[in-house]
């Protein structure tokens, strides 16, 4: 079996080839705009759509359930959050503009922003109403960012 | 003793080795209708929103038509010949393959539009995780598993068919076959652009899946060529479409061999999965008998389980353009 022994061949060589790359220090997945490097010890930038009862800016500054996750997020990463308040189509631009990092608020599976930003999976966040799930935006292809934003959600919603 | 001066088998005769063949070959692509759709729906859990995944997603899809394309025309083709279709339905075989390959070309075209547009509009894959048990793993190492373990399905049933498509003469099989052999390629392109979106070269995801999609549209250029050449009644070749097909040649030297008969020439077309044989002799004599004409006809029919529709014309001048087993094109 010629063909078999090719195939068997090709995956060795993908192996290797992992291997070498992981032991390189690449890590996989990682962002091509570096956003977890960037965060990493630095400012966590997060734009923020008013949506009551999950999160909103008042006099005070910004309050409601989301503010805790995404500060605990932060600080998982040694970051500060600087928050930008925007209505959600800014919010899309600012993601694409590189001048934020991370959207939250009201997002859900229905967002139709697919294709110009990334999307986080869907979670019940401790805090929310029960029935509100909801999904952070990122910036595109930043999937190192996304794997841990999504690791780091999968066990808020574990505690 | 037969008068005859054409012959034209009942229905589609296929010898014992022939039969068997048939046999084998639906059972294969019964199987690989059936495994295709399993990793149809694995793909489709796993694929993120990797442009290299997507296309070789539709490819597997697409991958269901020649089989389908085989299973319909064998039916087919097994009717009676009728005074409103006097040349039988062998010609489903290749209408089936047309289609198929058109599909494929049009296909391929939109998705290597879409992956061309995704690298020009900077459009950067993005592929989060899966909660598997409890665990979060990024989707991509699951795309890659995945691709990993179905390339190993047409390195199997690839060869297998490749092996039963010249004992049919049968070319969507041919086609089939060949298609599964090349297979993996794709697998491999679709996993090296998973892997470009891990290590953050977004772009490798796009290029792969243009190649993946330029492969797709190649197989359908070759099956829709192959299709048409033998609708266009172009001389029958081998089911590679390579050469000629040898049964010409034999068919000119059964002919020549009747004591009678000063030359021959021959006319053949591939119906799909039998051959159609004009056959022009020129006799030594003037004097044919009918009896003479029948025997040659009987013998020729004998030659191959391919030859199925022979007509015998004794003629003065052999024409310019039949196959008189000499000269080559």
């Amino acid at each position: 079996m010629n063909s078999l022994a090719r195939w068997f061949t090709a995956t060795l060589v993908a192996v290797a080839a992992i291997t070498f790359l992981a032991g390189c220090g690449m890590r996989i997945p990682s962002d091509p705009g570096g956003t977890l490097t960037e965060v990493t010890g630095g400012t966590l930038r997060v734009g923020v759509s008013h949506t009551p009862g999950l999160i909103e800016a008042t006099g005070d500054g910004i309050e409601g359930p989301l503010v805790a996750t995404v500060e605990s997020f932060a600080e998982e990463h040694d970051a500060t959050v600087e928050w930008t308040v925007q209505s959600e189509e800014q919010l899309v631009g600012l993601l694409q503009q590189d001048e934020i990092d991370l959207a939250v608020g009201g997002f859900t599976e229905e967002s139709p922003w697919t294709g110009m930003v990334g999307m986080s999976r869907s979670y019940s966040l401790p805090g929310t109403p029960p029935e509100t799930k909801c999904v952070m935006l990122v910036q595109l292809g930043e999937n190192e960012f996304l794997t841990a934003l999504e690791t780091f959600l999968d066990d808020e919603v574990k505690s | 003793m037969t008068t005859a001066g054409s012959k034209q088998e009942k229905h589609e005769y296929l010898p014992d080795e022939q039969k068997q063949a048939l046999r084998k070959a639906v059972r294969w692509q019964l199987f690989t209708i059936g495994y295709t759709i399993c990793t149809i729906a694995v793909v489709a859990l796993v694929m993120g929103n990797s442009q290299a995944m997507k296309t070789a997603w539709v490819e597997d899809m697409l991958s269901l038509l020649p089989q389908l394309a085989f299973l319909v025309s064998i039916l087919v083709v097994r009717r009676k010949p009728t005074r409103r279709h006097p040349y039988g339905w062998h010609r489903a075989v290749g209408v089936g393959h047309l289609i198929a390959g058109v599909a494929l070309l049009a296909v391929g075209g939109m998705l290597g539009f879409e992956a061309v547009s995704g690298l020009v509009k900077v459009e950067k894959a993005t592929i989060g995780t899966l909660d598997l048990f409890g665990h979060t793993v990024w989707l991509g190492w699951l795309a890659i598993a995945v691709m990993v373990l179905i390339i190993i399905g047409p390195l199997i049933y690839g060869p297998a068919k490749l092996k039963l498509a010249p004992k049919l003469h049968n070319k969507i099989l041919f086609a089939d076959a060949d298609m599964a052999q090349a297979d993996w390629h794709t697998n491999a392109a679709s996993i090296v652009g998973v892997l470009g979106i891990g290590l953050g070269l977004w772009w490798l995801d796009g290029a792969a899946a243009t190649f993946i999609a330029l492969g797709i549209m190649s197989d359908g250029v070759r099956n829709a060529m192959a299709a048409l050449a033998d609708l266009m009644d172009q001389r029958a070749r081998t089911v590679d479409g390579k050469k000629p097909h040898p049964l010409a040649g034999e068919i000119v030297e059964c002919a020549r061999s009747a004591d009678w008969v000063a030359d021959a020439a021959v006319r053949v077309r591939d119906e799909g999965q039998v051959l159609h044989a004009e056959v022009f002799v020129k006799p030594k004599s003037d004097e044919v008998t009918l009896e003479q004409v029948g025997d040659l006809v009987d013998e020729i029919i004998e030659i191959d389980w391919k030859v199925h529709d022979v007509v015998v014309v004794p003629t003065g001048d052999l024409p310019d353009i039949a196959d008189d087993g000499r000269r080559g094109g």
